[in-house]
């Protein structure tokens, strides 16, 4: 396997590179498609090993991140967040401030990139909060693409705001009414999609899920949040902190954000998955709390599924966290207890969104507020010189919508 | 010779092509599927795929995704299918049964526990969607040593060279897909199936069956006069969507149609070159 350093920093922790040329994290990920994918994903495959290593593709996925991205995102000392909850320093990675809003754009630009050189002219994608969609309407807009993006009745109604902004690139939007109408359901069509246009069709996963080379290829795009993150709290506090929270849908901005600790065994690194009403509720998506393994979308990784290996319905408060499936690579290291999985409630949720709203004047996407509910706990279990690092996965303007309604607000001017 | 083996050679020694009907298992109950499928057997049927309904059927078209979300809501789980392959196997010992569906309730049920469950129901065939041959390990063993076949496809996408590695891994019969979509898209290209079938005949002397996209009489026709077996899904799901005001009438309405594939595959010129190429595998490249 060629060594892409820049793209990946994939830590020696266990031995060395992986996934390994099967798309194995341990007994998790792999490839499990229909026939007609196997050929695609092959060439798909080829292009990633080329192009991830090749100095040209780095320096141009680098000066995209810069000046389309805005990257660096600033570490963010949260003082008087910390000093509310009363414990450990509180630091936010502003994945919010980026371009359009999210992480998500640092593994679309990374994908446009390779699919223009794949030669392919029309881009499909999934999305649930749409976070993913509009990132993906945004590169496909900047490279001249044509760009469709399926979403979920339910989350196209919830996001509302999103699929108008998605259409503003001039995406079409198409709206699954299959299964559940959720993210999950917008996967299956967007593979459906794909396996009938193979030929001129590129299809950008949105999160570390899906078949290898996927996991891995979304895993290396994100990977610099967690390497800045890391340069910058060795530079503004001189030490590593003691911990790194994300939240965790497929897995994406967590995996991203903890690949550069992996190999520092002191850093706890903390996965939040939606436990929604509650995990006894039975109403949640916290396939790593409390779902056993499966094959999904093109992977065998831990599911939310019944005695007979039907996928279950899943809920959250954040369309993007509501999927019944987890990245493998995160499976893994839950399994070899290199990070740690929990979970907060919606409700829990919804609190620290309203806290970081109110006390630092920056509005959290519902994502993102799961790893903050989390990250407040576990600062206040420590000493006020301990650092938890979260990461800000996304901005809440996409969310204000559904907080206005659990609030109680009907009409919103405008 | 396993069942699938000997019911091939004997339709080959008569010069006539395989009818192969999809149902899903369970659709819109398991009685009416209980019903139907003996009717299907009267109606021509020489091998009878049974669709495994799951909750994210990725690689099907809204025909059969509406049929897997009927069955599970009548209730439908892997060892229901199982249940209802076995009543038929007490009626019916010729008929070939091949099962097809997605992995993961596979996964749940244990591959050494459904292996074994699938033979003891009388399965001949097993067709698992998203488990390519490289993914086959954990499940082509405990198959292989209760005696089902497992049945893989091979897409227009799939090189030569994979068909090579696919075809050493399959017994039964093979399942070209006759295009590159899901279930139940229309644009099969019968000139293009024909070519890709020479393609796969040059690396397996397996019997080779066309399936995905086969909609009417005509289509089935022209299929069975380049395939081993002509396989039709979409098409008849249809029909049991078309009668579901009416489920008493869903086995004559199916069987009804199927007739009417049986004689469109029988009227097939089987003759003609291609059906002479098959006969010596080595000669078929082009
Ligand atoms: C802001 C934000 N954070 C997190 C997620 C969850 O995805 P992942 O777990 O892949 O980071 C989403 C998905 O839409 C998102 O929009």
């Amino acid at each position: 396997m060629s060594d892409s350093i820049e793209l990946s920093n994939r830590p020696a922790v266990l031995g060395g590179a992986w996934p390994d040329a099967a798309g194995r994290f341990g007994e998790f990920g792999g490839r499990y498609v229909a026939e007609t994918l196997m050929g695609p994903i092959e060439e798909l495959a080829a292009a990633y090993e080329r192009f991830s290593s090749d100095p040209e593709f780095q320096a141009e996925f680098r000066a995209e991140l810069r000046d389309f991205v805005g990257r660096p995102s600033p570490l963010y000392h949260a003082r008087r967040l910390s000093e509310t909850v009363g414990g450990a320093q509180l630091w936010l990675k502003r994945e919010d401030l980026n371009h359009t809003g999210a992480h998500k754009v640092n593994n679309t630009v990374g994908q446009a990139l390779l699919a223009t050189r794949m030669g392919k002219t029309r881009i499909i994608a999934e999305t649930g909060a749409g976070q993913h969609g509009v990132a993906t309407a945004t590169v496909a807009a900047r490279l001249g693409l044509e760009c469709v993006v399926y979403m979920g009745e339910e989350d196209v109604h919830r996001q509302a705001p999103n699929v108008y902004r998605m259409r503003l690139l001039g995406a079409e939007v198409r709206t699954v009414t299959s299964g559940t109408r959720t993210l999950k359901d917008a996967l299956n069509e967007a593979m459906r999609d794909w396996v009938t246009n193979v030929d001129d069709t590129y299809y950008i996963i949105g999160t570390v899920a899906g078949p290898h080379p996927y996991p891995r290829m979304v895993r290396d795009f994100n990977s610099v949040i967690g390497r800045e993150a890391r340069a910058q709290i060795l530079e503004r506090t001189g030490r590593l902190p003691d911990a790194v929270v994300a939240c965790v849908g497929g897995g994406s901005n967590a995996i991203g954000a903890f690949h550069a600790f992996l190999d520092d065994p002191d850093v706890e690194l903390h996965g939040v998955e939606a436990a929604g009403d509650g995990l006894e509720s039975g109403r949640h998506a916290a396939p790593l709390s409390v779902g056993r393994p499966g094959v999904l979308h093109g992977n065998r990784t831990y599911l939310m599924q019944d005695a007979d290996g039907q996928i279950e319905g899943t809920h959250s408060v954040s369309a993007g966290l509501d999927y019944p499936g987890v990245g493998p690579e995160h499976a893994w290291l839950k399994d070899i207890g290199r990070a740690v999985y929990t979970s907060a409630t919606d409700s829990e949720t919804l609190a620290a969104f309203e806290r970081l709203t109110r006390i630092e004047g920056i509005i959290p996407a519902l994502e993102s507020s799961h790893a903050l509910a989390h990250a407040e706990k576990l600062a206040s279990a420590r000493s006020r010189t301990g650092i938890v690092i979260v990461n800000l996965s996304g901005r809440g303007d996409k969310d204000i919508p559904t907080v206005a309604a659990l609030q109680g607000i009907e009409d919103l001017p405008g | 010779m396993s069942r699938l083996a000997g019911r091939f050679a004997e339709l080959r020694a008569a010069g006539r092509a395989a009818l192969v009907p999809f149902v899903t298992a369970g659709d819109p109950t398991p009685d009416v599927t209980r019903r139907l499928l003996p009717r299907l057997v009267e109606a021509g049927a020489d091998i009878i795929e049974l669709g495994v309904p799951f909750s994210d059927p990725m690689a099907d078209g809204p025909v059969i995704q509406r049929a897997g979300e009927r069955a599970l809501a009548a209730g439908m789980t892997l060892s229901g299918v199982l249940d209802l392959a076995r009543g038929f196997r007490a009626n019916d010992r010729s008929t070939g049964l091949v099962l097809m569906g997605y992995l993961n309730p596979i996964v749940a049920m244990g591959h050494a526990r459904f292996a074994a469950a699938a033979a003891a129901a009388g399965i001949d065939g097993v067709i698992v969607v998203d488990m390519p041959p490289e993914e086959g390990e954990p499940l082509l063993a405990p198959l292989r040593e209760h005696g089902i076949d497992p049945v893989f496809l091979l897409s227009p996408t799939t090189s030569v060279e994979r068909m090579r590695r696919i075809a050493q891994e399959a017994s039964g019969f093979l399942y070209y897909v006759s295009l590159k979509g899901i279930t139940g898209a229309g644009h099969l290209d019968a000139a293009s199936v024909a070519e890709a079938l020479a393609r796969v005949r040059g690396v397996s002397a397996l019997p080779v069956g066309v399936g995905f996209g086969i909609a009417d009489a005509d289509t089935a026709r022209r299929i069975a006069s380049v395939a081993d077996a002509v396989v039709v899904g979409s098409a008849i799901v249809r029909r049991v969507e078309q009668a579901l005001d009416d489920p008493e009438r869903i086995p004559d309405r199916v069987g009804g149609f199927v007739a009417d594939l049986r004689s469109a595959v029988d009227a097939a010129k089987r003759g003609a070159p291609d059906a002479a190429e098959r006969a010596e595998p080595g000669s078929a490249k082009r």
